[in-house]
């Protein structure tokens, strides 16, 4: 029998926001038989990426997608404060459509970062960010600060391809002409690659950027050399701000580390000021390290439709942006909504047990391509073809360059983007009748 | 099908000049007629009747535009659209989202838009807004002046080979990124930024390739001419906002003279210097100059009084406008192409360099004499929001007007400018060319800025008041392929624009040198670089030459 291989190159890998550009898969009869290039995490999703997949069910009995979108549509129209959720790993074409149907709905939208880099778009608010896309830290960047984040276990090609070992224009050598410092509260594998781990102790990150701040404008700062920081000396700190001013081209990657430690949108924001004042004195930049694929295109995305990018309400007909008051957790927690629909993102694993509960007290529809924790509960489960896999679409890497994501095998399932389109177009002949 | 009566027509294009003219439409088109009697009848008497207009440059979609939404949440508090049963909600009164943008622009009986300027890699996102921005055909400016490849490419020594690679490169930027035309922003000047470095000059070498902004600029112009491009260089120059950037401006003039050129946001590239260094107008010898120079054309990028949003790819310019205000900054450095700047701004009337700007703006639109060559902007949102234009048409159009505001401009204006003594008021006609007709000739739009038959069935319908700015302020009508679009300032109906792009004469190829450096030093695959077809779902194609 003749198997029909066919190889796909720079094919996109969608989990992080690294987006690397150039994996390498191998179809045979329409399954995906090997990657090459990926990381670890990537190859995973991509060789699993066609099994596992849910029945469309209704209260866990399997039914027609017709059938599925009916009660979806029932369910969405009759409720009196519905939420509309995920975003994070799907096209922005598909994000597009729900913050069409949020606003249909007079609903309300949020996105996964409202509780991990929210508060850094909040911070960029107050003060904005200066920042870079991945090619100039590969080609230029000669210090790399992580801060409160562990790319080598969450974002594994990001030091190889973009931050640590990259071979740039200006460093042909790669890891040898770069200086790496982490600060983070615990030794990680990415601190132990490092050139100078800075060990702090936990909930203080507002306050070593504000040093930071101090020292590098050479401000005097009322305390001795030996004086503790962070629980580290003025002296050390004193010494990176020195390489901050020394470096020709330097960026900050922050993780979650920074933006959900104590002070949360205060740290990003005190961080954005030490990084926009150090471009006084050479450039100097930063980078939040997103984590799903697409969750940056998910803020562009509704930014650009609603002017915010998360938590928005729709309930007056205009959009109004309130986060606590509009975020997942705060609405869930209060038990404010009545229903939820939910893309691209599984509540069941990410969110705190006792709000996520919430959900599984009210209806919730829920598209997805792989049985997960949230399928096992939710009252509508529509299957879904993988974008980037099974369906093509944009995806905004963490430095907001967008690519296009390409379908390389057929699946059974219509896309996000498809099933929401019907959802949208039976809401609104629902709402018309 | 569809006719329009009893109107006063506009129609520069076709010398119709404020006469009564019917205006017959079928199937998107303006045709000859007559048309059968049964044809559905709008009756414009009291009314002006113009082409659809052109916004030549504007601030619309993209990166950086969705920065500067990102930046101000605060400029939504009293600023916000809700949704109907045709129209989706928005908000921001400075940086409107994409479909408040499209609905405010047809209001003003615009139809045809062009994004400023996009950096080839975040062209998806420039495409993906403007899918999002309803009514108008909209197109996009491709950013070349700080791009590797194109100054590699310049770099090389023998001419001929040099000419054959700089072609390939915009060629293949324009198709990569489905752009309308080669725009400059200040060239070689971002990059010298990345190295720290200060300022350049025509003839400062800028690393990593030592060519000067003087090659960029000749290099590109001399490049779109080749490729017969509708649209010449689209050129935001050095120094913009610096005291005393008239003498540079002059400089860059000449360095172009002979080629075609268009100068944008001319205003803020025109000031003289006084005694103490502080900010003047050069209007009177920029417009003397460019009255000579018949090759070139400009859009003024007027000052509007009140709070707004500078935002462009000349990083250095919105990092030192950071550094003397202070505030929100947000910058992005994008690899091997541009890098870009966001930073909130207020122009007082009380302010005296603010008052200066707003002087020049209008000096330089009543001073150079031709309006085919001298457009409508506030660079929107750098100068001020785009939904100002009926005010500013009211300042053209009426001196009494213009001479009121002297009681509210800084005490000191007059001894720095001259507009006190310009007498000069535009003319209906006047209007419908630097709105439309102007824009439309300069971007090489044949179907566009007229009413003649074949055009596109795009047409303003304005209410006739003596106060121009009530009668700019929102169309009577505004019909867009032949479909009604606004009704009394409300909007009707709502449906995706054209997508404008390029029908190049040559294939956009890079020299191998040139590929293999691409390969070796981006972080995007050569592959996934090029903006596919999906961005761009109702394209139009503009044959070059």
């Amino acid at each position: 029998m003749d198997q029909e291989l066919k190889v796909h190159s720079d094919v996109i890998c969608t989990f992080c926001g690294c987006l690397c550009d150039d994996i390498e898969v191998e179809v045979v009869d329409n399954r995906i038989s090997k990657v090459k290039k990926a990381c670890m995490i990537g190859r995973n999703k991509l060789m699993h990426a066609q099994s596992n997949n849910p029945d469309i069910t209704i209260a866990g009995k399997p039914t027609s997608l017709d059938a599925a979108i009916n009660e979806a549509v029932n369910i969405l129209t009759n409720a009196r404060f519905p939420l509309v959720y995920g975003l994070s790993s799907t096209t922005t074409e598909a994000q597009r459509e729900m913050v069409e149907i949020a606003e249909i709905l007079n609903a309300t939208i949020d996105n996964p970062s409202s509780y991990c880099h929210g508060p850094g778009l909040m911070a960029r608010q107050q003060v904005g960010l200066s920042s870079c896309t991945l090619g100039e830290v590969k080609n230029r960047a000669d210090l790399v600060i992580f801060w409160g984040c562990n790319p080598l276990e969450s974002h594994v090609r990001h030091l190889t391809r973009y931050s640590v070992s990259a071979k740039g224009m200006f460093h042909p050598e790669g890891r040898k002409s770069r200086k790496i410092v982490s600060i983070d509260i615990r030794p990680t594998p990415t601190t132990k690659s490092s050139d100078w781990f800075i060990q702090v102790t936990p909930g203080n990150t507002f306050e070593i950027a504000t040093l930071l701040r101090a020292l590098v404008a050479n401000n005097p700062i009322g305390k001795g050399d030996d004086a503790l920081i962070a629980g580290v000396a003025v002296s050390k700190w004193r010494e990176l701000a020195e390489m901050i001013r020394g470096c020709k081209y330097g960026v900050i990657f922050f993780g979650l580390g920074v933006t959900q430690c104590r002070g949360r949108d205060i740290n990003v924001e005190q961080l954005a000021v030490l990084v926009s004042e150090i471009n006084n004195h050479t450039r100097f930049y930063a980078m939040a390290m997103r984590g799903h694929g697409n969750v940056a295109g998910g803020n562009q995305v509704m930014t650009w439709q609603t002017g915010f990018p998360l938590a928005v309400n729709f309930s007056r007909g205009y959009p109004r942006y309130n986060p606590g008051e509009f975020s997942v957790i705060g609405l869930l927690a209060r038990k404010e909504v009545d229903a939820a629909l939910i893309v691209a993102t599984d509540p069941g694993a990410h969110l705190p047990a006792d709000t996520g509960d919430h959900l599984k007290n009210i209806p919730v529809i829920y598209l997805e391509p792989h049985n997960n924790p949230t399928t096992e509960w939710a009252t509508v489960v529509i299957p879904v073809a993988q974008a980037g896999v099974a369906a093509s679409g944009t995806y905004y890497r963490m430095d907001n360059v967008p690519l296009r994501v390409k379908k390389i095998v057929d699946s059974d399932h219509l896309s996000d983007e498809e099933v929401l389109k019907r959802i949208k177009e039976r809401i609104t002949h629902a709402q018309n009748y | 099908m569809l006719r329009i009566i009893n109107g006063k027509v506009y129609d520069p294009v076709n010398r119709i000049h404020g006469e009564i003219r019917d205006i017959c439409i079928r199937d998107q088109k303006i045709v000859e007629g007559p048309l059968p009697p049964e044809t559905e009848i709008i009756d414009a008497k009291g009314c002006v009747v113009m082409p659809g207009g052109v916004e030549i440059h504007s601030h619309v979609a993209g990166a950086k535009v969705n920065n500067g939404r990102m930046l101000c949440p605060e400029d939504s508090a009293d600023h916000f659209r809700a949704h109907t049963e045709i129209l989706r909600s928005g908000c921001n009164g400075v940086v409107p989202t994409t479909f408040l943008t499209g609905y405010e622009y047809a209001r003003l009986g615009y139809t045809t838009l062009f994004e400023a300027a996009v950096p080839p890699l975040k062209a998806r996102h420039a495409h993906e807004e403007l899918r999002d921005t309803p009514i108008l055909d909209t197109g996009c400016y491709t950013v070349m002046g700080n791009n590797y490849l194109v100054m590699k490419a310049l770099n090389e020594p023998d001419e001929i080979s040099r000419r054959e690679k700089l072609m390939g490169v915009v060629a293949w930027l324009l198709e990569s990124t489905r752009g309308y035309a080669v725009k400059i922003v200040n060239p070689g000047g971002v990059e010298n930024w990345k190295w720290n470095r200060g300022l350049v000059d025509l003839d400062t070498p800028v690393p990593p390739f030592d060519v000067t902004p003087r090659m960029i600029m000749t290099g590109l112009a001399r490049t779109a001419y080749e490729l017969k491009l509708p649209h010449p260089i689209h050129l935001h120059t050095n120094h913009l906002g610096e005291p005393g950037n008239m003498a540079y401006t002059l400089e860059t003039m000449k360095a172009l003279s002979g080629s075609r050129a268009h100068f944008t946001h001319l205003q803020f590239h025109s000031y003289d210097k006084s005694k103490r260094g502080g900010f003047a107008s050069g209007a009177v010898a920029i417009a003397e100059y460019f009255n000579n120079h018949p090759e070139f054309t400009c859009d003024a990028g007027l000052i509007v009084f009140g709070p707004t949003m500078t935002m462009t790819a000349d990083a250095p310019m919105e990092f030192s406008l950071h550094q003397m205000k202070g505030g929100k900054w947000s910058n992005l450095d994008i690899e091997m192409e541009t890098g870009s700047g966001v930073v909130p701004i207020k122009y007082q009337p009380d302010s005296l360099v603010n008052a200066v700007q707003w002087c020049l703006g209008l000096e330089l639109m009543l001073l150079i004499n031709d309006p085919w060559r001298v457009f409508l902007s506030t660079d929107h949102p750098n100068a001020g929001p785009f939904t100002s234009y009926p005010l500013l048409i009211k300042l053209l159009m009426d001196r009494d007007f213009r001479m009121s505001w002297y009681e509210m401009l800084h005490p000191k204006v007059k001894e720095y400018t001259c507009l006190h003594d310009l007498t000069r008021e535009y003319s209906l006609e006047e209007i419908a060319i630097v709105t439309r007709s102007g824009p439309a000739r300069a971007l090489g739009l044949k179907n566009r800025g007229h009413l003649g038959a074949g055009a596109y069935a795009d047409v303003a319908i304005y209410p006739f008041f003596d106060d121009k700015q009530k009668m700019f302020s929102s169309a009577s009508y505004l019909i867009k392929d032949g479909r009604v679009v606004v009704r009394d300032g409300a909007i009707k109906e709502s449906f995706s624009g054209r997508a404008l792009g390029l029908e190049l004469p040559v294939k956009g190829e890079l020299a191998g040198d040139l590929k293999e450096y691409f390969e070796q030093y981006s972080t995007v695959a050569f592959s996934n670089y090029r903006v596919e077809e999906e961005y761009t779902p109702r394209p139009e194609l503009i044959r070059c030459g």
